[in-house]
């Protein structure tokens, strides 16, 4: 028997004045599995986490979440799912554990059993001894964690979080992804969005690399890898003056390319040698695994997208520009 | 990851079952008044560390009203509208208390909960809505201008004032009128862009509604446009409501006129709030 996907968007449409931020997207997520949005800053993944709240109303096309018709039934969806947004929106005025408590009651948790999710909050956030702690006092890494807590405090069925880690250090990132995982494998179903390439391939059991509002790959991260790039990558350095030449040359010879940065990276390169591509400028290439980033450049281009700012929806546009950081 | 980063902790999978506990609660109704209860207990938390603030504002308001205008005017004017001018000013200050005790919050925190600490978009991303917010909010800002109007009374009661019994039902007329004002308040907050928007509307409708209201003058000695003006202002409503009650300056029929005009005012500035507040969070 087919089970509900956990989030359907069929023809989907967000407009913001001349801007079309999602552009007829088209997606299932199956329920329990863990989906990644990967994409660059204005690609449409923050304004897509909004449609699945409610909290943006499209234009076209329908949506649904966990059977849910939007914004229709967007209450009753909302009170299945646990959100875990891209801009800090913790209340301040309120201690740690008071903004569990709330958040506890705006989901209608029963008042014997408020105390309990407050207790299991806590744990997730790993702030028991900081209940009363006001929330202002905390670190970045604490409040992205009670951030986390507050969306996990009624047992969401489906959790989205909206560029989880973005703003934090490695070690706070390392304890998030741990937190996520454990989500997962509690059955939950969980959509992300992110832009580290890293977290998505650790995270996402598939990913959709979604950009100029439409998705333009989907599959596991293995396969868009295999499909997109190849098995292996080799990084061909050179001066900046040199890397154009380098990349024409690569080209010539029949491989794709992209930059990375100091070096021109040359895809699909298993068992090629160096010295077939005759790249005078080259130094000593270094051959290394294909990964999602090669993915994620190969299929977004290798600048940025300054005309895809959706500047005219005022929460799509902070949440692009704020990086997480605390407002 | 390197050699030295510390491995993350265990997993706490135990905590984050996704039990079925969801589908075990009622989907939530359209307008649910646990919501709105949920957004007054929030208030309340909130106000228990700041009570002090709004304790001090509450008594030291009147008293500077009673004291300038008491004392001040007093010593010139002895009789208006029939009224002492203590009198007469005491109601106009619990009035004023009203206004501002229920306008001011709805506005500032209105417009700082939603532009600067995004609060809004993280209760609406629970099932709660627009509508819950709006009335939460306004709710609790009537409840707290009760205190407000009452500590009011009682420095009025300090200051030699001797309103009848039907001063007792100043908490009902400010519980009515501070949800009112509250709710404009909130709509004006949904509306600003940032906080210069604050001049407008203090200066051009607050401070207009609270001088064109019969508050320390009465309206006959303005020009007939700006009395006309005021006649039309809800607060003149109020003031002429808690005359009415606490000196007998109307009948009963005048008291359920000025009660059904504040009413109306209620209605029309929550649906306004409901409107403009949810315009500005969902786009």
């Amino acid at each position: 028997m087919p089970t509900t996907p956990a989030v359907r968007l069929a023809q989907v449409v967000k407009r913001f004045g001349e801007l079309t931020a999602v552009d007829h997207l088209d997606l299932e997520v199956p329920a329990g599995t863990c989906f990644g949005l990967l994409g660059p800053n204005g690609a449409g993944k923050s304004t897509t986490m909004r449609l699945l709240t409610g909290q943006t109303l499209a234009d076209e096309g329908q949506v649904e979440v966990l059977g849910h018709p939007l914004p229709a039934e967007g209450k009753a969806a909302r009170a299945r799912c646990g959100v875990v947004p891209q801009v800090d929106d913790l209340d301040d005025e309120l201690t740690v554990a008071e903004n569990l408590g709330v958040y506890a009651r705006f989901h209608g948790i029963a008042r014997r059993d408020r105390p309990a999710a407050v207790a299991r909050g806590l744990t997730i956030a790993e702030l028991e001894g900081r209940s009363d702690t006001p929330t202002d006092a905390l670190s970045g890494g604490m409040r992205r964690r009670l951030l986390i807590a507050r969306g996990l405090v009624h047992r969401p069925e489906l959790v989205l979080l909206d560029e989880p880690t973005v703003g934090l250090d490695p070690q706070v990132r390392a304890q998030l992804w741990s937190t996520v995982d454990a989500i997962k494998h509690a059955g939950a179903t969980v959509v992300l969005t992110t832009h580290y390439i890293e977290e998505a391939e650790r995270l996402c059991d598939e990913v959709a690399v979604v950009h100029r509002g439409r998705v333009v790959a989907r599959g596991t991260p293995e396969r868009l890898i295999r499909e997109h790039v190849g098995a292996e990558v080799l990084e061909l350095p050179g001066r900046r003056d040199d890397l154009a030449a380098i990349t024409a040359e690569v080209r010539a010879a029949g491989f794709a390319t992209r930059s990375a940065g100091t070096a021109v990276a040359v895809l699909g390169a298993e068992g090629l040698d160096q010295a077939r591509l005759a790249t005078a400028g080259a130094g000593v290439g270094r051959r290394r695994a294909a990964t999602l980033e090669d993915v994620f450049v190969v299929l977004t281009g290798e600048r940025p997208d300054p005309h895809h700012e959706p500047a005219d929806d005022p929460h799509a546009h902070e949440a692009d520009h704020t990086e997480g950081v605390r407002r | 990851m390197s050699a030295t980063t510390p491995p993350p902790p265990t997993p706490p999978v135990t905590t984050l079952s996704a039990a079925p506990t969801p589908a075990a609660r009622p989907a939530p109704r359209r307008f649910e008044p646990r919501s709105v209860g949920a957004i007054l207990h929030r208030e309340w938390r909130v106000f228990r560390r700041v009570w002090f603030s709004t304790a001090f504002g509450s008594l030291a308001e009147p008293i500077l009203y009673f004291v300038a205008f008491g004392y001040g005017f007093g010593a010139l004017v002895a009789e208006v509208a029939g009224l002492d001018y203590l009198d007469f000013i005491a109601t106009g200050a619990i009035a004023i208390g009203i206004l501002f005790s229920s306008a001011f919050p709805g506005l500032i925190n209105g417009y700082f909960r939603r532009k600067e600490q995004h609060l809004y978009d993280g209760i609406l991303a629970a099932p709660v809505s627009v509508a819950e917010i709006v009335t939460g909010e306004a709710l609790w800002n009537a409840f707290r201008v009760t205190v407000v109007a009452t500590i009011t009374t009682g420095v009025a009661f300090a200051f030699g004032v001797r309103p009848g019994p039907g001063v007792l039902l100043v908490p009902v007329v400010s519980i009515v009128a501070g949800f009112g004002f509250a709710s404009a308040g909130a709509a004006f907050g949904a509306l600003l862009r940032s906080t210069h928007g604050f001049d407008f509307v203090i200066v051009g409708v607050i401070v207009p509604m609270y001088v064109l209201a019969g508050t320390f003058f009465p309206l006959d000695t303005l020009p007939t446009a700006l009395a006309t003006i005021g006649q039309v202002n809800p607060l003149t409503h109020v003031v002429e409501l808690l005359r009415i009650l606490t000196f007998g300056t109307g009948t009963l029929v005048d008291a359920l006129g000025h009660l059904t005009v504040v009413l109306v005012f209620d209605l029309l500035a929550w649906l306004v709030a409901v409107k403009l507040l949810r315009r500005a969070l969902v786009s």
